[in-house]
């Protein structure tokens, strides 16, 4: 935005035009997900406090089940990296390919999401459900939090797929629109990254 | 079927609400009526509900605000009333099922959709127009924000007909709050008004961060930025920081009470420590969020007004930033009576301390600014003059809370609430309302009525004293605050003062109705209209431009050389737009996706407070249709052509002209 | 915040006559105890202290606003007069010396009037303390005399110039104990114990109350602080061990029931560590005991009283 005035043309806003790249959407995109991050950061602060609070029911030692846990991890991991091979191929204007890469993405996420609600599902019907403690409280809603954000990142994936059919494909604001994708997956790649270690592996430890 | 909801919800036995009730509907179909019999639906849907204009938008938020401070005061001069009658056996008009959600909601009120409408009201309105910017960075984000806030306090006003309201004060501790002590959907009404609200908030405040960020006019670097835009950058910086917090801890609540949840709660390892800690966290940011941009409307307007620059610019942008950070290390002095031991307590005490300096420091800035200036003395100076005396005073009163030692027997009593009305009051409503008659002729093109004006400042400077005054008193004599009725003597004289001044501030409510209205009415008059789109012979870009400002705002971006730059042109004879090519400008389509969005927001709120899941279900579908439906859309935006512009541009010069040849 | 500050204070006082309004009784600058003594000079000193600086600059900023007038043309002007070292220097240094002598005073304050620190004072010397432990009930308060074996519910007796060691609990909202003419108050919270020092040090009938809101029965949530003489407070003992009524983990949960303007109620006897049994059933069952730090199982007591739901 700097130039603008040098410019016979302007841009009054954030949606770009096409002499002009303008960052406005990324950059927005990006401070939203750091009001995220504290959102995140606040579901672990409680669940450090809470993290003992037991009430006479069962210990994270005793629930959790870390092979499980290591498969979710490994889908989501790798569903990371094939969505940053479906940006190469956006890059590369390779609609196909990049369809590809994220319907693979997409299926990992899923994948992901239905290990978590199996494993929700288990802890309920074992009388660990998230009514039983403090502990378990703020445990289920820090993970359904995140789980929730990948039903969310799964929703997007599936629109921004339908909509590379348009002839919008690879425009800017296309471009944007996936940008602000990725990050937003490998954003809760990081947060689920925080989750195995802080929430699961310290409980078993 | 309707989960919770049954026709015993609607409190016909209350006569009060049906009373309300019978006045809103009357109230309503009158200008229901009005917009139909002038034929104004297509205008009013077209221009205003529908826009992204964020002048327009910054209107229709002040309007919220005004028309909330109608609601939250008419809960004031209740509870005034109510406290002035309930002694010595008298149970006053108000049963405490009834006063409870009074109290409860005068503060949900006030905070959430008076003083932060009125707040975004003003960075909407101005902090575009201060950085040479033709708009916001995301304007259909602006006109989300804008609904989400609007349909929570619709929200909000609807537990007055239907169900009821929390009756567990304004921030709802628990296990107070908790489905064990409240079963009713008071907190519920609460929980998702607060919530929705936040969403709007929290996105205001991306936007605003990255339009200051990103789209300041070329070459205004950051000790170049006007001062209230500098507040405003504060202050979403602090809205950022806090309000995932709130959105948070709210959360938490809500899964306490509709899934048997135990974050708060008093068995199962809840605790109700955690929810202090955290709504503090937000709680005391929230105030400077609401302050900050109050202590940039005094530093614009006694600049303005004194005929000097602002003094010490550097050192008022270092005491913001200090404000900023130093209201994150406080929050615990909310709660020293907790029993959390001396180490926690003199900590959190001496960190409040500090926040004093640099809040004192802006108030010598301030005096110096005046100091050997050329004060102009019209209404708006007399708002800030009354401040700057009041402020004093809340500011004092504050540091003596800050006191462990001495909150110890000041904590919860009337002294407390006499203190956050002093700095409340004092500082954030004198400000905003100075901010409202001083940028009035900005965004509409006339000034404002200074007789009424001025009745309203004394009527509110009088009756703030003489309201709370006495509470301060009543403190001393260990009165606490909620209280409904009480046996005390000596606390009654107290109270009955306490309610003349509440009626006093009630006359300078109705006088500032009057002014608005007098104000529309002579808005022709040759001495209200602005010409020159400058009529206070201000210092800063957004008078550079016609009043009220075109769409674009801008025909040109200005080049910005340094503080005040406007100043320094009118001075030099020559503005920045002279000799400069006009090219098409880019703007947003309106669009009423914000509005629908809002729209189903209200409805899944509402499903969800009285337990009708399929509703709520079908609503969140139509929130995600909805957002998913706008982003198919590519006509998002168009041009306006040079012709256009110009046309403008030259309405606007000769004008100018005219003006200065008079 | 010691007594040699008092002649200073005394002298103080009538400042404050100049805020009240027909003789009213300010309850916290006329304390009945040792501790409301500290808050109330406390108070003042801050006051005192923080007028100095808010008085002129209400003062300065009227006068500016009065001697800087558009029309007082004879005054000076400077239009772009924005900047002094000078000034700077004494803007913040104003402020931040005011600041550290208060700050100073809070860190101080917040270790001797700590509401966790027995007293010491000169009144309570060579006195054995009294114990009192209180629970905040939906809306009463119940006072548990351990040593004397008694109970009472919104009456809370006790001897003048005897040291009393609160230990407070609530079963059911959080709320304040609070008696403002004795001094600073503490939370009651459900599963908590928090604690208070506090000392009558003249006979009266002082107001308690619940300083923190508790739901619809708060404004009568209240009580008489009688503070007595050693044989007056005996003979009130007796009267209460004379009661009908006693207090067992059986009859709990019908006194603990909610109840609006709750009567005074005397018990003459009660069940040993009813109060740590309330604090265990929030915690398992078990409670620490503050003294030693150590872990006590409260089991059976929690078999017989029925969890509030």
């Amino acid at each position: 935005m700097a130039n603008i005035s040098a410019t016979p043309h302007g841009t009054a806003h954030g949606i770009d035009d096409h002499e002009h790249h303008n960052t406005n959407n990324v950059f927005g995109f990006w401070i939203y997900l750091m009001t995220d991050c504290l959102l995140f950061g606040t579901l672990f602060a409680t669940f450090a406090v809470m993290r003992t609070q037991f009430a006479g029911g069962p210990t994270g030692k005793e629930l959790f089940d870390l092979d499980g846990v290591g498969l979710e991890t490994a889908l989501l991991l790798l569903s990371s990296i094939t969505f940053g091979f479906g940006m190469i191929s956006a890059y590369a204007r390779k609609q196909g390919a990049m369809l590809a890469w994220l319907a693979i993405t997409f299926v990992l996420g899923l994948g992901f999401l239905v290990l978590e609600v199996k494993e929700f599902a288990h802890l309920i019907h074992a009388g660990a459900g998230p009514d039983r403690s403090a502990f378990l409280s703020a445990f289920f809603t820090l993970v359904a939090t995140h789980g929730l954000h990948v039903t969310c990142g799964l929703v997007w994936i599936a629109v921004i797929m339908v909509q590379s059919f348009s002839s919008q494909v690879f425009s800017t604001r296309y471009m944007d629109k996936l940008q602000c994708l990725s990050l937003f997956w490998h954003f809760l790649d990081i947060v689920w990254i925080c989750v195995f270690t802080f929430v699961y592996l310290l409980s078993v430890i | 079927m309707l989960g919770k909801l049954t026709l015993s919800a609607i409190p016909l036995d209350v006569p009060i609400l049906v009373g309300t009730f019978t006045g809103v509907v009357i109230a309503a179909l009158a200008v229901l009526g009005a917009i139909t019999y002038f034929g104004k639906w297509g205008y009013l849907w077209r221009e205003w509900l529908t826009s992204v204009d964020h002048k327009r938008l910054g209107i229709m938020y002040i309007v919220l605000a005004l028309v909330m401070l109608f609601r939250g005061f008419a809960d004031a001069i209740m509870m005034r009333s109510q406290l002035a009658l309930a002694y010595n056996g008298n149970p006053g008009y108000l049963p405490p099922h009834h006063y409870d959600q009074i109290f409860s909601a005068h503060g949900t009120i006030m905070i959430f959709f008076m003083a932060m409408a009125f707040m975004t009201g003003l960075l909407n309105v101005i902090v575009p127009l201060q950085i040479g910017a033709r708009d916001v960075a995301f304007p259909f984000l602006n006109s989300l924000s804008f609904w989400m806030t609007t349909i929570s306090a619709v929200l909000i006003n609807v537990s007055l007909f239907i169900g009821e309201f929390a009756q567990c004060g304004w921030l709802v501790y628990p296990p107070l709050s908790e489905q064990q002590f409240s079963p009713g959907v008071g907190v519920d009404y609460y929980i998702w008004a607060v919530q929705l609200a936040g969403v709007g908030t929290l996105l205001t405040g991306v936007n605003f961060f990255v339009t200051i960020v990103k789209m300041r006019a070329p070459g205004m670097g950051w000790m170049k930025l006007p001062v209230f835009t500098w507040t405003a950058f504060v202050t979403v910086v602090l809205i950022m920081a806090v309000f995932p917090v709130l959105t948070v801890t709210l959360a938490e609540l809500a899964l306490d009470r509709y899934l048997g949840m135990h974050f708060f709660t008093n068995d199962g390892g809840g605790s109700v420590q955690l929810y202090l800690s955290l709504i503090w966290t937000w709680g005391h940011p929230e105030v400077y969020i609401l302050v900050l941009p109050a202590f940039g409307v005094f530093s614009e307007i006694t600049q303005t007004f004194s005929r000097k620059p602002l003094f010490g610019y550097r050192v008022m942008v270092y005491a913001t930033l200090a404000i900023g950070v130093l209201s994150f290390i406080v929050w615990a002095h909310h709660f020293f009576t907790m029993g959390a031991g001396p180490n926690v307590n003199a900590f959190f005490g001496v960190a409040t301390m500090i926040i004093a300096v640099p809040t004192g420091v802006k108030i010598f800035n301030w005096l110096f600014t005046m100091y050997k200036g050329r004060i102009q003395f019209n209404g708006i100076m007399y708002w800030v003059i009354g401040f700057m005396v009041t402020f004093s005073i809340g500011g004092m009163t504050g540091v003596m809370m800050a006191m462990p030692a001495a909150d110890f027997v000041l904590h919860n009593s009337l002294f407390l609430i006499a203190h956050f009305h002093n700095v409340i009051i004092g500082g954030v409503y004198f400000g905003y309302v100075a901010g409202l008659n001083f940028w009035w002729p900005k965004v509409l093109g006339f000034k404002m009525n200074e007789s009424w004006g001025k009745r309203a400042f004394w009527c509110w400077f009088v009756g703030f004293y003489l309201a709370f005054v006495p509470l301060y008193i009543a403190g001393f004599e260990g009165m606490t605050r909620r209280m409904n009725h009480y046996d005390n003597a000596d606390w009654h004289v107290q109270m009955l003062i306490a309610a003349a001044g509440a009626a006093v501030i009630a006359v300078g409510v109705v006088c500032q109705l009057m002014q608005i209205y007098v104000s529309i009415r002579d808005r022709n008059l040759a001495e209200n209209r602005d010409f020159t789109g400058d009529p206070w012979n201000a210092r800063t870009l957004e008078w550079s431009m016609a009043s009220p400002p075109p769409a674009y705002n801008f025909a040109v971006l200005p080049d910005v050389h340094g503080i005040d730059t406007f100043h320094t042109e009118k001075q030099m004879g020559r503005r920045s737009y002279e000799g400069k090519v006009l090219a098409p400008i880019h703007m947003p389509k309106n669009t009423a996706a914000g509005f629908f969005v809002g729209a189903f927001s209200f409805v899944l709120g509402f499903a969800a407070i009285w337990w009708i899941w399929w509703l709520a279900a079908l609503a969140l579908v139509g929130v995600f249709a909805t957002v998913i439906l706008r982003s198919f859309n590519n006509d998002v935006d168009y041009y306006v052509p040079v012709s256009e512009i110009e046309r403008d541009q030259e309405n606007y010069v000769r004008s100018l002209t005219a003006q200065a040849a008079e | 915040m010691n007594n040699r500050l008092m002649p200073k204070l005394r002298r103080l006082l009538p400042l404050a006559p100049a805020l009240l309004l027909s003789g009213c009784t300010l309850d916290l600058l006329d304390p009945r105890g040792p501790v409301g003594i500290q808050n109330r000079n406390v108070i003042l000193i801050e006051l005192g202290v923080m007028l100095c600086i808010v008085i002129p600059v209400i003062a300065m900023t009227l006068y500016f606003a009065w001697k800087y007038r558009e029309s007082n043309t004879s005054a000076e002007y400077l239009p772009n007069w924005d900047h002094s070292t000078k000034i700077e220097f004494f803007v913040w240094g104003v402020p931040a010396v005011v600041i550290v002598i208060l700050g100073a005073i809070a860190i101080w304050t917040s270790y001797t009037l700590d509401p966790y620190r027995p007293l010491h004072s000169a009144e309570a010397a060579g006195r054995k303390p009294l114990n009192v432990e209180v629970v905040a009930l939906d809306w009463k308060w119940l006072f548990i005399y351990p040593d004397q074996g008694i109970a009472t519910v919104n009456q809370l007796a006790v001897p003048v110039n005897t040291p009393i060691n609160f230990r407070i609990t609530s079963d059911s909202v959080m709320t304040s104990f609070f008696i403002p003419r004795l001094g600073s108050q503490v939370y009651a919270m459900a599963g908590m114990q928090t604690q208070l020092h506090l000392l009558a040090s003249a006979p009266g009938d002082y107001l308690g109350e619940a300083a923190h809101y508790t739901g619809r029965g708060f404004s009568d949530m209240k009580f008489r602080t009688l503070a007595m003489t050693d044989d007056d407070f005996n003979q009130w003992v007796d009267k209460v061990k004379g009661a009908s009524d006693s207090l067992d983990s059986a009859d709990y949960p019908q006194v603990a029931a909610p109840q609006e303007a709750a009567p005074v109620k005397y018990f003459a006897h009660v069940q040993p560590n009813l109060f740590d049994s309330i604090v265990a059933k929030y915690n398992n069952g078990t409670v620490i005991d503050k003294s030693t730090g150590q872990v006590m199982h409260m089991q059976s007591a929690m078999s017989d009283m029925q969890m509030k739901e």
